[in-house]
């Protein structure tokens, strides 16, 4: 599997732009960030339904850690007030720190599963925060990029007739 | 005067067109100048930014001035004439309190008026059209030509009912609580309102600050004149009230000024402080959207249920990060959030287009005043492309007909009148913002070199180089008459540069002119 994964930079030299699915925000909770865990019908045939789901469940639960309101966030706050929040320009937000923890869990998560499977997620931290936005590749070379989840060159451009390539 | 906001940003971008190539071949290399710049030069919303997009504020900040220097001279007056007495008579902590509580006044206000209140950024291109693509098949209808009824998700929070609106100009579905402010031209999240006086919205982000900036506020103006009258009261003890007076006029003037601001002030907090206690905005305060008179099972979703802590999440609350990234660089290749296409043309336009009306309009203006047979031709040849480009965008790649109609636009509206044109070079980018002068703001404009003799030669030779390019900057400044000259003239060179290449310019002007006005002409119509 090592040999065949893509990674990013590859996946964008040799794959052109087929379409971009967006997972819209979940606002049954309140205004509190929260991501749709309902699966697009566009990624039926590129990944599986439990995968994804599960990393939408793990980035709903990052953004929850950091708009957690306890304890420790009120200390934050009251502190940043005593010292006019000049106390921010020495360390950052707890918020801050929940989002690099982000960036960093969807690129690893783009190199290892999304990546191999013709998918890019973009953070929603660059889309502010509205949407998760999937965008979905097609490989235009088909020599040596194929693996097992995807769909590969079958269903380039031309209609679906060559979709039997699995 | 302060420049204008989001109209200004717009106009200096077309100073980085040169007239010298109308090839397409100038746009990779445009690409890479535009690159270099700032996510909050090429903001959509009409805001205003200074030092490098560090500070953020709203377009009218006129009052926001008065409110600075009603609490500065006021209070200036407090220390210098009342103090001295007060500290002497009483107690030397009358002052020191003063000082904490003016102090904190002024950083909450800065506070509350410079920083992001929490927009939303629009949507891109890709997510404006899915989204269109799903309420189309919702409404089971195809893209009509008319405009279909105001769109709205229905959302259930915690038992209540929530309707989610569509914001026509962002190209989004507005989270709950979050409204479009109208005069910053933005969708804002948890909006309050917009306060002139801070000169700024108040939403998510600093609504703390502003609330503590108007409780403070409230304590000051009520300590001053608590003291004041004390002040006062004493003299006249010793003097007689009239002599009092006399001896301390600035006395009277802080008493009038506080005794009016009390009322407002101090009625504000309180409100404020109802609506922070019940986790309200005013906004929904003020359309009823939570009050029992709408119906018994109405009740406010947001709320924790005790008003302690409905008043920690407020003020202690997680700050969430500002969403619109002002100093992050534009990338070539990130999706900006686009003109319409031809299909979502009804609904609103895009500041692009709204920039091209105003430029045509003011040709159309300026046809009036035409300076030569062959100036008036252009400018009518010019109009007439620029209608049809219009409806043409949607056939050619988008960005570089809307580049080459803007230049054209502009070559053509270049006024043949020697007024003073602003020196830069190449690499400067106009769009820096120092609306109260600043000296940060153009030291931060990326030049590497201060105004000093040395750059003259750099603009010199880049002068020799972009002597069309000067035009722009004419029309440039032309086109906004109403702004204050421009800024880059602190950075200009020297007096011999400038007479240099208006001697050159002078005589050809209006034959260059009406070249490029042809040449972009010829370009547009092969488009």
């Amino acid at each position: 599997m090592a040999t065949e994964v893509h990674n990013l930079q590859e996946l964008r030299r040799s794959a052109s732009l087929a379409t971009k699915v967006f997972v819209q925000r979940d606002y049954s909770d309140g205004t509190i960030c929260q991501f749709q865990t309902k699966f697009p019908p566009e990624l039926d045939s590129r990944i599986e339904r439990q995968l994804f789901e599960e990393t939408v469940k793990t980035l709903n639960s990052f953004y929850a850690e950091a708009e957690k309101i306890g304890g420790s966030s009120y200390l934050e706050g009251c502190l940043a007030c005593a010292t006019a929040y000049f106390i921010f320009l020495c360390m950052e937000t707890h918020y801050e720190k929940v989002l690099k923890k982000i960036s960093r869990y969807i690129q690893e998560q783009n190199e290892k599963i999304f990546a191999p499977r013709g998918l890019l997620l973009t953070d929603p931290v660059e889309r502010g925060m509205r949407v998760i936005e999937i965008s979905i590749y097609e490989d235009r070379c088909s020599s040596g990029s194929s693996s097992s989840g995807s769909s590969g060159s079958g269903s380039s451009s031309g209609g679906g007739g060559g979709a039997g390539a699995r | 005067m302060p420049p204008g906001g989001g109209g200004p940003m717009k106009d200096c971008e077309y100073s980085q067109i040169s007239t010298h190539s109308s090839s397409p071949m100038e746009s990779p290399h445009k690409k890479k100048k535009i690159a270099a710049r700032r996510k909050w030069e090429v903001f959509p919303g009409r805001n205003k930014f200074f030092c490098n997009g560090r500070i953020m504020m709203a377009r009218q900040t006129g009052v926001f001035y008065l409110t600075l220097v009603l609490i500065l001279v006021t209070s200036g007056l407090f220390f210098a004439f009342d103090c001295p007495y007060l500290a002497v008579k009483i107690t030397p902590a009358i002052p020191v309190v003063g000082g904490i509580l003016f102090f904190f006044v002024m950083g909450t206000l800065l506070r509350t008026s410079f920083s992001d209140p929490g927009v939303l950024p629009r949507a891109t291109p890709d997510e404006a059209a899915d989204l269109e693509r799903q309420i189309d098949i919702a409404n089971g209808t195809s893209s009509g030509g008319y405009r279909p009824p105001p769109r709205t998700k229905e959302v259930i929070i915690n038992g209540q009912t929530v309707k989610l609106k569509y914001c026509f100009t962002c190209k989004i579905f507005r989270p709950p609580r979050a409204s479009h402010c109208s005069l910053c031209d933005n969708c804002v999240e948890r909006f309050d309102h917009h306060c002139p006086w801070v000169g700024n919205c108040v939403g998510k982000r600093n609504y703390r600050f502003f609330y503590m900036f108007i409780l403070s506020l409230s304590f000051l103006t009520v300590f001053i004149f608590a003291f004041v009258i004390t002040h006062v009261i004493l003299r006249s003890q010793q003097t007689g009230f009239l002599n009092a007076l006399k001896d301390s006029p600035a006395s009277v003037l802080e008493a009038v000024v506080c005794f009016f601001s009390v009322w407002s002030i101090v009625g504000l907090s309180g409100f404020h402080t109802y609506l922070i206690s019940s986790n309200q905005t005013t906004n929904e305060d003020i359309k009823g959207s939570w009050s029992n008179k709408r119906g018994k099972e109405n009740y406010n979703p947001y709320s924790y249920g005790n008003i302690f802590t409905n008043c920690c999440v407020a003020l202690c609350g997680p700050i969430s990060p500002s969403l619109i990234d002002r100093r992050g660089y534009v990338q070539p290749d990130t999706p900006q959030p686009a003109a319409p296409s031809n299909g979502m043309a009804a609904y609103g336009a895009t500041q692009s287009q709204s920039d091209m009306k105003k430029l045509s309009n003011k040709l159309l203006h300026r046809l009036k005043f035409k300076i030569s047979a062959s100036h008036e031709v252009s400018l009518l040849a010019v109009l007439r492309l620029a209608h049809i480009s219009r409806d043409g965008f949607a056939k050619c790649d988008q960005d570089q007909c809307i580049q080459s109609t803007k230049f054209v636009l502009q070559a053509a509206a270049t006024p043949l009148l020697q007024s003073e044109p602003s020196l830069t070079s190449d690499e400067l980018h106009l769009p820096g913002k120092p609306g109260l002068g600043t000296p940060c703001a153009s030291l931060t404009l990326g030049q590497p070199t201060p105004p000093s003799s040395m750059p003259n030669l750099t603009t010199e030779a880049g002068l020799t180089d972009i002597l069309p390019l000067k035009e722009e900057h004419v029309g440039h400044q032309f086109l906004t008459p109403e702004e204050a000259p421009s800024p880059p003239r602190l950075l200009a060179g020297s007096p011999l540069a400038h007479s240099r290449t208006m001697h050159v310019l002078g005589l050809a002007s209006q034959d260059s002119l009406h070249e490029d006005s042809v040449r972009g002409l010829v370009k547009l119509s092969s488009v």
